[in-house]
């Protein structure tokens, strides 16, 4: 009688040895908690990403009429600076010269690659784009400043190139290229 | 340690209450009665300071919230008018603002006096790292309210935070996306900020509750580190406890309000006046000053991955603390090596803040000067060599074009110049950072096992006791 009584209450508990159907149920009802619960988290932390109009916000056409030579003009692009930089032959030859420097750079690249525009053809050598935040932690470096003739961000000194690549500092990579084509001669589309 | 109740209802309602919901009895039990060790100093009255300075934070913060806008177009212009067009609306605000600065200094020294005396060794482990779960929400909170006023400072600081999740491989630049609700900082960013600012504060409160638990169960450290063996080693929190710390609050009210009335804005930065722009970074981002030692931590790295560890290194290093430290004596009074360990490290964060604020390739030391030598051809075409030398490179360039034209010729052979020996911002930080995490990650361990520490007292009566008599003795 009392081994019996001692059987069923470890059948009801659920011994190791043998699940019950309790056991089953439980794990059951739990899964399915949680799968619920997952299920109501998500909307709330997704809510967080960009809505549909943020991500609509896609492309934005510039006239290069106004850009004189060795002039730069920022635009935004989805809320973000993109430099449009008219090159000087002095900026170009600078940036070809370093091209044989490419392999030891940390993000090594080409010149004709750095002016390429988005669907694949090649871009004008005068005409640069890039985006303008600092791959380190996305201030908006200055022109004409650093050590490399092109940008030097001033948060915590990145030095990038006339082409835009990264030379010394903290940033990991090139300045961004913004995805462009030209449109005609003197008009471009971003995004 | 609380030990049995000795709450006596007064009346018959409160009796009535104590039936029902003990709230009195906690009160009195957690507050009064408390026994607590007789020789806390004045470094203990942060603990109290502390909770006031939430208060003041929550109350001035439901308060700026009635008029505040959270939206780029309105953030900016809505502050402006509650530091001069709404009622008290100065005052307000410059409580929150100074406020928060007033709240870390207080944790700081709060943190540094747990430190010193060991308050985060057993049984107070719980106790140590439920209040860096504070720190870390402060530190939360306060950056995003930073960012509620839409400046220039706001803007970019929110940027370069931000950013930081980027450096995290694979999943980096998703999270970035998803904190900041769009490709840019922007209206969505502004709104969430100001949605979890208004939260944070609240968890805080929750934390506290929490720590102040987890400090009534073994109850106070002291500054000796010893244990409470009787009760002649305690007296009541009230009135022993309440006077000293309303004494303590009131000194520190008096420094709060000297930057409320006289300095409001000193403690913040002026760019932050300057309407956010998307467009232009400030030449110097930086920080408010409470934050500056990691931000000098996150710099000293010359890579971005590691910068970000580093610094939130230098933060996780403290949940682990408690196991860090070897040494059985609590109090650093009694470690001769250690305690000055411990002056050092203070010296270090200090000089890390002041490394935060500089322009990284600022130099800190410098033997010599900058020196060009050239040659030039004089009026009577002979060919001759003169020298400059500056204090910096810039002003190394002035000199050379200011000397080209007193001598009336174009320097036909420049040699390059000579640089001085230097120790630059970024490089005295990085020996500051060493030291940080060596002293966390080195002095501490290894301390415990080789320092030879002084006598302990057996008790803190005795100890309290034997002074006091020395003290008469003298007198």
């Amino acid at each position: 009688m009392t081994e019996s009584a001692a059987n069923t209450h470890a059948e009801g508990i659920g011994s190791a040895a043998e699940p019950t159907r309790r056991d089953f149920i439980f794990i059951a009802t739990s899964a399915t908690a949680a799968v619920g619960v997952a299920a109501v988290a998500w909307p709330l932390i997704d809510q967080m990403n960009p809505a549909a109009d943020t991500l609509a916000l896609a492309s934005t056409e510039i006239g290069l009429d106004a850009i004189e030579l060795g002039q730069e003009s920022t635009v935004l692009w989805r809320g973000k600076p993109v430099f449009i930089r008219h090159r000087t032959p002095e900026e170009i030859a600078l940036a070809k010269r370093d091209d044989s420097l490419s392999a030891s750079m940390r993000d090594p690249a080409l010149d004709a690659d750095r002016i390429r525009q988005a669907n694949g053809d090649a871009g004008k050598e005068e005409w640069l784009v890039l985006q303008a935040s600092c791959t380190h932690l996305g201030c908006v470096p200055t022109f004409a400043a650093g050590d490399y003739g092109g940008w030097f961000c001033p948060c915590h000194g990145s030095h990038y190139d006339t082409a835009g690549r990264i030379r010394r500092g903290p940033a990991p990579l090139n300045l961004l290229l913004a995805p462009y084509v030209f449109l005609s001669d003197t008009v471009i589309k971003i995004g | 340690m609380s030990g049995p109740s000795t709450y006596v209802p007064g009346s018959a309602f409160e009796r009535w209450l104590d039936q029902r919901l003990p709230i009195m009895r906690l009160a009195h039990d957690s507050f009064l009665a408390f026994p607590t060790p007789r020789n806390l100093n004045y470094w203990y009255t942060f603990g109290g300071i502390l909770s006031f300075a939430l208060v003041v934070q929550i109350v001035t913060g439901i308060v700026l919230a009635m008029h505040y806008v959270p939206s780029i177009s309105g953030a900016f212009a809505s502050v402006q008018r509650i530091e001069r067009d709404v009622p008290f609306g100065w005052l307000v605000q410059n409580i929150h603002s100074v406020g928060a600065s007033m709240f870390f200094l207080a944790v700081y020294i709060h943190m540094l006096r747990g430190l010193y005396y060991g308050s985060y060794k057993a049984p107070r482990e719980i106790l140590w790292i439920l209040g860096v779960v504070i720190y870390l929400l402060m530190m939360a909170t306060a950056f995003m309210g930073y960012v509620l006023p839409w400046g220039q400072m706001s803007f970019w600081g929110a940027t370069v935070i931000t950013n930081l999740f980027s450096a995290i491989p694979v999943v980096g630049d998703p999270i970035k996306l998803w904190l900041l609700g769009g490709f840019a900082t922007d209206n969505a960013t502004l709104n969430r900020f100001f949605s979890l600012h208004y939260l944070l504060p609240f968890m805080i409160f929750g934390v506290v509750v929490l720590h102040i638990w987890a400090l009534h169960v073994p109850g106070n450290n002291n500054p000796l580190g010893v244990d409470v063996k009787s009760p002649a080693d305690t007296v009541p929190f009230h009135p022993y406890y309440t006077v000293k710390d309303a004494f303590a609050m009131a000194v520190f009210v008096l420094l709060f309000a000297a930057f409320v009335f006289y300095a409001p804005d000193s403690l913040g930065h002026p760019d932050n006046l300057i309407p956010a722009n998307p467009l232009v970074t400030p030449a110097e981002i930086v920080p408010e000053w409470y934050l500056l030692p990691f931000y000098a931590i996150l710099r000293a790295i010359p890579d971005k991955l590691g910068g970000v560890l580093a610094m939130f290194g230098s933060i996780g290093v403290l949940f682990i603390l408690p196991w860090l430290d070897t040494s059985k004596v609590r109090s650093m009074r009694f470690r001769p090596l250690a305690r000055w360990g411990f002056v050092l490290f203070v010296g270090v964060c200090l000089a890390l803040g002041w490394c935060g604020g500089q322009l990284p390739d600022k130099a800190v030391y410098q033997s010599g000067r900058y020196v060009q030598t050239f040659e030039y051809r004089t009026a009577a075409g002979a060919i001759a060599t003169g020298a400059i030398s500056a204090r910096t490179s810039a002003e190394l360039e002035r000199r050379a074009h200011a000397e080209e034209a007193r001598i009336g010729a174009a320097m036909i052979t420049m040699h390059a110049s000579v640089a001085p020996f230097q120790i630059k911002v970024v490089q005295l930080s990085q020996m500051l950072t060493l030291y940080y995490f060596g002293f966390f990650l080195l002095l501490l361990p290894i301390l415990g096992l080789i320092e030879r520490p002084g006598r302990v007292p057996d008790t803190i009566a005795k100890a309290v006791l034997k002074d006091a008599a020395t003290a008469e003795r003298s007198a």
